[in-house]
């Protein structure tokens, strides 16, 4: 589905992505982990089309489209999206109006009939409920004044109604509690499927308690230094970043010290 | 009457010959010459608006200077055809309508509902006493140029006045119509809202035309709401792009009135709204509220007067601006709180959307405050649509047209919410997404 070639990106000139290869099979779900400031949050940003990104090398195919050319909407259109580390609070537009917009926008894009109002009310109300929020957040301008929880539980549920192929979670975990975590969790586990992937960014463990990945990718300074089954996930939760880091380092001064 | 005959709007020393003629043949019996000639006596004074005067300071009238002052009732056309107009109707089915064409009442066009007592409403000529009796407490002596030319040269106009405690339960419409734009012909429409202690009504004025031409409109409104009275007052100017407005709103406020004004800026080529408001007694609230919505060359100006006369008044004034190309706004948010007006509080706040880079805004708070336990706060932002908010809408598919029609909507929105008549409100958020160039309904 997703396959991530060296994938080289910057910001202002500054090198963020150092050469990325992941691939994504549908039915699969990958978590990046990596510790602040090692790239996690760009790989999502460059992927979703956010401006102010320089890809400088390498390729996205994303079932067999060249991603890195389309618009954002394009790709949302194809079927990606982005569950939003910090999601804007947008005043004066009505969240039902702004979903059932992009949700129609989604189904042209696939040559669907766009929902009537009736059909979209029943739609949001049975994925409202799976994320226990309140039918009010829909009434209101998207996500202004929510809580914290709020936002990302909202973020679950745009992705519940728009039912991607691929969602990028980044960092969905931050600033949930417990409880919140465990309704976040369950919203993204009932969208697993055979014909989707996820790719959940997180720095803590904790969220992949709930969320289990097939692969755990370790993200440093604009790399990915490891790759691993679940388990992976939780040696950094015993031993830390720092092992692993430690462990690259040596195999990066190897060679130097074979000849 | 031919356009070399007619003097130009700064030969203002050719204007009295104008106003003789002008009296005799379309007084209506109200012994308005003494007015009419003060009027023009202030604006001789005054003199033709200038960049120099500081008034006038961003609102360059050189192309009203030159166009040939033409204020005499125009030989009359054929009607416009009722079906027409549908279109330019809101306040809903019940609504009373009084339509004037070409500065002329229109009976056959208007609807001025049903008889409710209490409630005068009709034209000037209708109301000829009434309207004589109001002329001694107009605001005359506040007029600027454009106002005082209005004293001077009015025609017609509406009347209404509520009696104490009597409810308008329908909007009253006050519709504006031009269907001959040549140059310099200048409609100069006064209206007088008269509502009496307790009463209740909404009055929008909406300004259109039918023709395209660098013809004027010179509008002059005078509110004066009593003890406890609540009045809604919006004007809807969406003039031909080649036209002048003007349009000058007083109103006067009593003990514990409350008035909204909302001023919704579209058309014309270049816009001047001079609105205040005095409150004359303690306890009122007055609100001031706004959008201007400007393209290609277009400019609209605001200046607008918050007089805290008495104490215990409470002001609030919003207004936002979207300037796109190469248009320009203004907004000068004048707030006077006198000495005797403790307690005082006023807020003021003009926000303006820029979405080009040639798009000029010259905005100023001008705040005078005399007395020394008030609180006042004014605000102005200039600013560009948020580049992530436009992408957190393109993200989950919405394209990028549409994703900035639905942000510039809904800065534009902010205001039209304020307008609590609903039937209005609904209309003209219409009407707005319309010119944004939408067309979906979003109120599912």
């Amino acid at each position: 589905m997703l396959e991530i070639k060296n994938l080289t990106a910057g910001v202002e000139g500054k090198s963020i992505l150092k050469g990325i290869d992941l691939r994504v099979k549908a039915g699969e779900v990958h978590a990046i982990m990596g510790p602040n400031g090692s790239g996690k949050s760009t790989l999502a940003s460059v992927l979703a089309g956010r401006a102010g990104y320089a890809v400088t090398a390498g390729e996205v195919q994303f079932n067999g489209l060249d991603l890195l050319a389309m618009k954002p909407e394009e790709r949302a259109r194809e079927g990606v999206f982005l569950a939003f580390q910090y999601p804007v609070e947008i005043p004066g537009v009505n969240g039902a109006y702004f979903l059932k917009a992009a949700l129609n926008a989604i189904r042209k894009h696939r040559g669907e009939e766009p929902l009537d109002a009736m059909d979209f009310l029943a739609l949001v109300k049975a994925k409202m409920k799976v994320l226990e929020l309140s039918q009010d957040l829909l009434n209101r301008p998207v996500n202004e004044g929510f809580s914290g929880g709020e936002k990302k539980r909202n973020e679950v549920f745009q992705m519940a109604v728009l039912e991607p192929k691929l969602a990028i979670l980044d960092e969905t975990d931050s600033g949930l509690d417990i409880d919140a975590l465990r309704i976040v969790a369950g919203g993204v586990n009932k969208l697993r499927g055979p014909k989707n992937a996820q790719i959940v960014i997180t720095h803590y463990q904790r969220l992949l308690d709930y969320i289990v990945p097939d692969f755990v990718h370790v993200l440093y300074n604009g790399r990915i230094i490891k790759s691993g089954g679940k388990e992976l996930a939780l040696v950094l939760e015993k031993e830390g970043y720092d092992r692993i880091i430690h462990e690259q380092k040596q195999v990066k001064t190897e060679p130097a010290l074979a000849i | 009457m031919s356009q070399t005959n007619a003097p130009a709007f700064s030969e203002l020393a050719r204007f009295a010959s104008l106003l003789k003629d002008f009296t005799s043949a379309s007084d209506t019996g109200l012994r308005l010459d003494a007015f009419r000639q003060r009027g023009l006596e202030r604006a001789t004074r005054l003199g033709f608006p200038t960049t120099s005067q500081e008034e006038w300071r961003y609102t360059n009238l050189e192309p009203v200077a030159r166009l040939p002052f033409q204020p005499a009732p125009v030989a009359r056309g054929a009607l416009p055809v009722a079906a027409e107009l549908g279109k330019y109707f809101t306040g809903g089915a019940a609504a009373r309508r009084l339509v004037f064409v070409d500065g002329a009442y229109a009976p056959s066009l208007s609807s001025p509902g049903p008889a409710l007592a209490g409630l005068k409403l009709g034209n000037i000529a209708q109301h000829g006493v009434s309207v004589a009796d109001c002329l001694d407490r107009c605001a005359g002596a506040y007029e600027n140029f454009m106002g005082a030319l209005n004293s001077a040269f009015f025609t017609d106009g509406a009347y209404i006045s509520a009696e104490t405690g009597v409810v308008v339960p329908e909007p009253i419409q006050l519709l504006f119509i031009s269907t001959r734009a040549g140059a310099g012909f200048t409609y100069q429409p006064r209206n007088w809202i008269l509502a009496a202690a307790n009463a209740r009504l909404a009055v929008i004025e909406s300004y259109v035309s039918l023709d395209a031409g660098a013809y004027v409109t010179n509008a002059m409104t005078e509110v004066v709401a009593g003890a406890g009275a609540q009045v809604e007052h919006v004007r809807l100017q969406n003039e031909s792009l080649e036209a002048f407005h003007f349009g000058g709103l007083h109103a006067t406020l009593g003990r514990h009135t409350r008035f909204n004004s909302h001023s919704i800026s579209l058309g014309a080529r270049l816009a001047r709204q001079d609105l205040r408001a005095v409150f004359a007694e303690a306890g009122g609230y007055a609100l001031f509220n706004g959008l201007y919505l400007t393209q290609g060359s277009q400019l609209t100006d605001h200046h607008t007067l918050m007089d805290h006369a008495k104490p215990h008044c409470e002001s609030h004034e919003y207004y936002h601006g979207i300037l796109d190309d190469r248009s320009k706004g203004v907004f000068n948010g004048k707030i006077i709180v006198r000495l005797d007006a403790q307690k005082t509080d006023a807020k003021q706040t003009n926000r303006n959307l820029l979405l080009s880079d040639q798009a000029v805004i010259d905005t100023k708070p001008q705040l005078e405050i005399f007395a020394d336990d008030v609180k006042c706060t004014h605000g102005a932002t200039v600013g560009q649509l948020d580049e992530d908010s436009v992408f957190y809408l393109r993200s989950r598919g919405i394209g990028a047209v549409e994703a900035r029609r639905m942000l510039i909507h809904a800065f534009a929105r902010a205001v039209i919410q304020r307008v609590e008549t609903e039937c209005l409100r609904s209309d003209l958020d219409r009407l707005i997404l319309a010119k944004l160039g939408g067309g979906k309904d979003e109120h599912e």
